[in-house]
């Protein structure tokens, strides 16, 4: 589904060039459940930014698909990431004066949904997370598990088969955190592919695949079983270059 | 997404800042509010010296010594001194111009008007028994001046409203006697309230045969002499017949005719001109209003970085960010334009009863127009904001930066 190919990111930032990505080279496949861990910086936020459109490789190729997205226009990445991705933040970024119903039917309204059929998706979604009494309150009211559920339902609101979370438990206790991760692998069982961004092993070893990430690059590829604690990765992983 | 929606998402953000966005509508209002109230007082005017003059009476030509020299040139005549106007000028108009009706001979002085110890200083003209139709002056009290000779005048008097009321109070002054300068004449009338008129208060004006007035300033000639046209003749071909027999009685073009059309048409335009001007100058207020409400969204998209990157990562394209950020711009011109609207008209209405004498309303085309210039401002001065939330990065956008 998704291929990194020679991927690069360059920011300029003065005289220095900083590279983020460094010819990252990756083949996700549909329906994997794959965590993306490494150090602050090490390029996992840049990645997820990347395969969800958000941002635009300096070099390289990005096939989503078969397709090759880098080149798209500003409007077509738009459309990709309204129909294909659904995006799950650290801080839920839901808008404050909406209530969740209208939080979650955002998307909707910029694919043009008509009012009534959108009003009802959007109460199926909040359903489906276990929202459905706290539809007409607005974020300030609701727990930080409440309201990344709620993101989570807008995030799949327009049907994507790509699920992108970047650190969906970060701000989270951990039994709201479960509660996150479960919904998150049910969306997977259910056919998605979903990549997580994470520092915490317990995520991590969730996934099918962890991809640990170092200085802008991948540097080791694990099975998510086998991940016991962030430390033993990168000792192993650098013993192995 | 459908224009509801949008309407939808704009105002509610508008109202999320409310405080910030009623501020931000002040300037937007006040700018209204002085194209509409400015507008008013033109048009008032325009009504007012419109119903002024209608009120001496269309198709009026008054004839006053002197070339109106326009030209720059020499004036005609040695010493540049006209010949005077006379009764025998009166007549001869009236008898010789078939497109002149009524001729009224004027004479125009100041003098103090006495009766008993009370004394005042007034406007004293010399008219005739016309004078009153050609006026539309109403009588309170008696009958205006009499018919008959121009050439013997009547001791007689017709006092203005005011005059009659201040030298006798709530005396009946008809048949009494009152002095006016050295002469004593008897007063057969008193005019009905009537206020200014073009510069004449009738009210405090002594109204006296012009044979009497010439005779008081011991001089032949008028001040004046007032035409009225045949309802049907043309304004400018009686002028020019008038003129001419004028200049052929005197020897020379020493005369000039004021046709009231002629000054209201000019007044007209001065004044249309003045308003329009005025207004004008309202509406750079709305522009100046328009920068406060570029100024406001521009900081309300630095305020809502965050929130852009989140409708881009959730799939809204450039033209719809730049649509709902352009529509809070308009949605507040709009409603400041409104609001203004409102006040506007308000305080038009209350200028309106506050001065009677002239009747103030905001003409309609004027108030569309204002409204939809805020709107314009508000769209025009919101491109620049909204054009940059659209434009935000959404990676560095989600991170507030």
């Amino acid at each position: 589904m998704i291929q990194l190919e020679d991927l690069w990111r360059t920011y300029v930032m003065g005289e220095q060039e900083l590279h983020a990505l460094c010819s990252v080279n990756e083949t996700i496949e549909a329906g994997e459940h794959v965590a993306i861990m490494g150090p602050s910086g090490s390029g996992k936020s840049t990645l997820l930014n990347i395969v969800g459109c958000l941002d635009s490789p300096t070099r390289g190729k990005y096939l989503l698909d078969g397709s090759d997205v880098a080149g798209l226009e500003e409007d077509a990445l738009a459309d990709v990431r309204l129909r294909r991705i659904g995006f799950i933040f650290q801080s839920f970024h839901l808008v404050p004066r909406l209530t969740a119903v209208e939080n979650v039917e955002m998307p909707m309204i910029f694919a043009g949904v008509e009012p009534g059929e959108r009003r009802e998706r959007a109460q199926g979604a909040l359903a489906a997370v276990g929202l459905s009494e706290r539809r007409g309150h607005k974020p300030s009211e609701l727990s930080g598990g409440e309201k990344q559920r709620i993101a989570i339902a807008r995030a799949t609101i327009m049907g994507p088969d790509l699920l992108l979370a970047d650190e969906p438990t970060g701000n989270l206790d951990s039994r709201s955190g479960g509660q996150v991760l479960d919904l998150l692998g049910q969306l997977h069982r259910e056919g998605r592919t979903l990549l997580v961004v994470t520092h915490d092993p317990g995520v991590a070893r969730r996934a099918d695949r962890v991809l640990v990430m170092q200085d802008g690059q991948i540097v080791k590829r694990v099975a998510g079983s086998k991940v016991t604690n962030l430390a033993s990765l990168f000792e192993e992983g650098e013993a192995a270059e | 997404m459908t224009s509801a929606d949008f309407v939808r998402f704009a105002s509610r953000a508008l109202y999320q800042n409310r405080r910030r966005s009623a501020l931000s509508l002040v300037g937007v209002v006040i700018g209204v509010i002085a194209v509409v109230s400015l507008t008013a007082i033109g048009e008032g005017a325009l009504r007012y010296v419109n119903d002024q003059f209608a009120s001496l009476g269309n198709g009026i030509v008054m004839v006053v010594p002197g070339k109106n020299d326009t030209t720059g040139d020499m004036p005609l005549g040695m010493g540049g001194v006209p010949n005077d106007l006379t009764v025998d000028d009166a007549i001869a108009i009236q008898r010789r111009v078939l497109d002149i009706r009524t001729a009224v001979p004027m004479t125009v002085t100041t003098a103090a008007v006495s009766h008993r110890q009370r004394s005042r200083q007034v406007t004293i003209v010399g008219a005739t028994s016309e004078f009153a139709r050609l006026q539309r002056l109403e009588l309170a009290l008696g009958s205006f001046l009499p018919e008959g000779d121009l050439d013997r005048g009547a001791s007689v008097a017709v006092l203005g409203h005011t005059v009659a009321r201040e030298l006798f109070g709530h005396e009946n002054p008809l048949g009494s006697t009152v002095r006016v300068g050295e002469w004593r004449v008897r007063v057969i009338g008193v005019t009905a309230r009537r206020g200014t008129q073009l510069g004449l208060e009738v009210d405090e004006t002594v109204f006296i045969p012009t044979a009497t007035g010439m005779r008081m300033a011991n001089k032949s000639s008028l001040t004046r002499i007032m035409l009225q046209l045949q309802p049907l003749a043309d304004p400018d071909v009686a002028i020019r017949r008038v003129v001419a027999l004028l200049t052929e009685r005197h020897d020379e073009e020493d005369v000039t005719c004021i046709s009231q059309d002629a000054v209201v048409d000019s007044l007209g335009s001065i004044l249309r001109v003045l308003s329009l001007a005025v207004a004008g100058i309202a509406a750079v207020s709305l522009a100046v209003a328009g920068i406060g409400i570029m100024n406001v969204m521009l900081v309300t998209v630095s305020e809502r970085r965050e929130e852009v990157g989140l409708l881009k990562a959730l799939g809204a394209t450039r033209r719809q960010i730049l649509l709902i950020f352009l529509l809070e711009a308009a949605l507040l011109s709009l409603a400041g334009g409104l609001l203004g609207l409102g006040l506007g008209t308000g305080a038009v209405a209350i200028g309106d009863a506050l001065v009677p004498a002239v009747s103030i309303e905001a003409p309609a085309w004027a108030a569309g127009a204002v409204v939809t210039l805020a709107l314009v401002t508000g769209v025009v001065f919101g491109v620049l904001p909204a054009w940059r939330a659209s434009e935000l990065d959404p990676v560095a956008a989600l991170q507030g930066h």
